[in-house]
């Protein structure tokens, strides 16, 4: 497999979920993240050529339905819940514009 | 405490009334709640209004549920309208949700009366209730020690008498390891027995609601409710509730039973002996043992560590401040997601998010969630050839009794290498259940683990049911 995990790889994968971590936390972080990255290396042991790869236990096939208008959840009350909301929408803080 | 079959026909019969069921039930968390931790949010005028509303049904003559008047926990990932569902995570509290999950719908149709969420690892994450926003729950049985996890408030809400019943969810062990520390029977129904709707995704392919109770019995009669096909969730089985109930009694004469080395290999010399001792307990009641060997499990875990936080990482992606639940305001939305995660997720979950995220990305899919996925392939292959000869198997749930608080959380692996046992389950979709077998430790109960093939639950409760016979509950 790969070589280990590294302090910069641990920043990059914080940024790309959108998490910030603390100096100490990328530390901590990389250390136990690199502990499970390790134990995962028993998996080399085997010969996985040719063994082909299972994302869903029963294989499942994709599932529709009737082309059919029912009821959905009901708009105010969905949006009741959100942090912010302005006619009718989820509102959210500037998306384009100038670099900060 | 009563079984949730002997409540319901106290109730159907109007020897009790559910209202009158509720209130005990009410009695004893108000007493033991504040020590223990169990309940996050206790629904108390709700829990009023259904059971009120089920004495006026009997009043009128009309016909009772199975589950009639039966006060029931249910773990804080479960959606119910209008009742607080926070996923033990700050980024989800003070969240009410629009609509039911399909289990609750079922329960309240059977006449089931939801009192309240209990506590869990945040977003499921963990073994020992420990990682919860809230606080960790403590065991009933000895509240210096951990009832497990992740859905430890379910479980220490039936152990403590809370309710007869409740339900979690198990995506890697988090019904069947609380279920073995707290001295009850836990079920990991077969992947798309029980409909998904309204659980908030862990891990998607992995992720099955169950039953926590104190019987056999109870725990076949909950779970024949809440299955069956549900059209709003696509991996559900196309198939209605198998009968369960019906068969508890069956037995396991003529039935092969294989005992795994793999799944009782390192655990604690207590816990190995009890496995032995429910071996003969089978045998007597006529089944036939086999030791059989399966070494791909010893590789699970390393797979189900990468692909559950691999799947983590993708379903968590919705939490970021805009539709439901914390907001940390910002410049920008970048901004704004950035410092609502960082404030709303703890750290067990910010750790399998990004390890997850590391797992899916571009350089190293292939070497990690790929392979892992290659893993999970041998492991269904490996269960297939040893249910060609054999109709159950046998192991541990767990390495040891309930353990003291923070004995496992130096590091991650630690606790992680607590689920060896169960999560070779999750991976390949089967069904298995814990069931209380002897005793270990300080007194403490054990519990045995018993596995089968897809939509085997009814064999495995009969087997189940003649341990709890042999273990002296008749």
């Amino acid at each position: 497999m790969s070589d280990a995990l590294s302090r910069d790889d641990v920043a990059k994968v914080a940024r790309l979920a959108r998490l910030s971590l603390s100096p100490e936390e990328l530390d901590l972080f990389t250390e136990q993240l690199g502990q499970v990255l390790e134990h995962a290396r028993d998996m080399n042991s085997l010969d996985l050529s040719g063994v082909v790869a299972t994302a869903h236990p029963f294989g499942l096939t994709n599932v529709v339905r009737a082309d059919v208008v029912e009821p959905s959840l009901d708009r105010d009350a969905v949006l009741a819940e959100a942090p912010d909301a302005r006619d009718h929408r989820f509102a959210v803080p500037r998306i384009l514009g100038e670099a900060p | 405490m009563r079984s949730a079959a002997q409540i319901a026909a106290d109730v159907r019969s109007g020897a009790s009334s559910a209202r009158a069921e509720l209130e005990l039930s009410l009695e004893v968390i108000a007493r033991r709640n504040e020590e223990l931790n169990v309940f996050l949010h206790v629904d108390e005028a709700g829990a009023r209004a259904v059971a009120d509303a089920i004495d006026e049904k009997r009043s009128r003559g009309e016909a009772l549920g199975p589950l009639a008047g039966v006060p029931i926990a249910l773990k804080d990932n479960l959606c119910q309208v209008g009742v607080p569902t926070t996923c033990s995570s700050r980024i989800l509290e003070g969240w009410r949700p629009p609509y039911n999950a399909t289990v609750v719908d079922r329960l309240l149709a059977a006449g089931a009366v939801p009192v309240g969420k209990t506590n869990l690892d945040e977003f499921a994450m963990g073994s020992s209730t420990e990682n919860s926003a809230f606080g960790p729950t403590r065991n009933p049985l000895d509240p210096s020690r951990v009832p497990g996890g992740s859905s430890g408030g379910s479980a220490a809400a039936v152990a403590a008498g809370m309710t007869s019943i409740s339900l979690g969810s198990d995506t890697g062990g988090s019904i069947r390891q609380p279920a073995a520390l707290c001295g009850l029977v836990g079920v990991k129904p077969t992947y798309g027995m029980v409909s998904r709707y309204g659980l908030i995704a862990f891990a998607s392919s992995l992720d099955q609601i169950g039953p926590f109770a104190h019987s056999v019995a109870d725990a076949a009669l909950v779970l024949e409710v809440v299955a069956g096909h549900d059209p709003r969730d696509s991996t559900s089985l196309p198939e209605p509730a198998p009968a369960l109930v019906a068969h508890v009694n069956d037995g396991v004469a003529g039935k092969k039973v294989g005992l795994v080395r793999e799944l009782v290999e390192g655990a604690d010399e207590s816990v190995v002996a009890a496995v032995r001792a429910a071996a003969d307990a089978l045998s007597d009641a006529g089944a036939e043992i086999v030791e059989l060997s399966i070494p791909e499990l010893a590789l699970t875990l390393s797979a189900y560590y990468l692909i559950a936080p691999a799947e983590a990482s993708s379903n968590l992606a919705r939490f970021d401040g805009v539709r439901y639940g914390l907001r940390v305001d910002a410049e920008d939305v970048t901004a704004m997601m950035e410092a609502t995660r960082t404030a709303g997720f703890g750290a067990e979950v910010k750790r399998r998010i990004m390890l997850g995220t590391y797992a899916l990305s571009a350089g190293y899919y292939d070497a990690y969630y790929g392979q892992a996925l290659k893993v999970r392939t041998l492991t269904i292959q490996a269960f297939d050839a040893a249910y060609e000869r054999v109709d159950l198997l046998l192991g541990a749930t767990t390495p040891g009794v309930a353990f003291a608080f923070g004995a496992k959380t130096a590091d991650p692996m630690t606790m992680y290498l607590n689920d060896v046992f169960t999560i070779p389950t999750n991976l390949a979709g089967h069904p298995a259940l814990s069931v209380p077998f002897g005793t270990g430790e300080a007194g403490l109960p054990i519990g045995v683990q018993l596995l089968g093939p897809g939509r085997s639950e009814a064999q495995l409760f009969a087997a189940a049911r003649v341990l709890e016979i042999a273990d002296g509950r008749p």
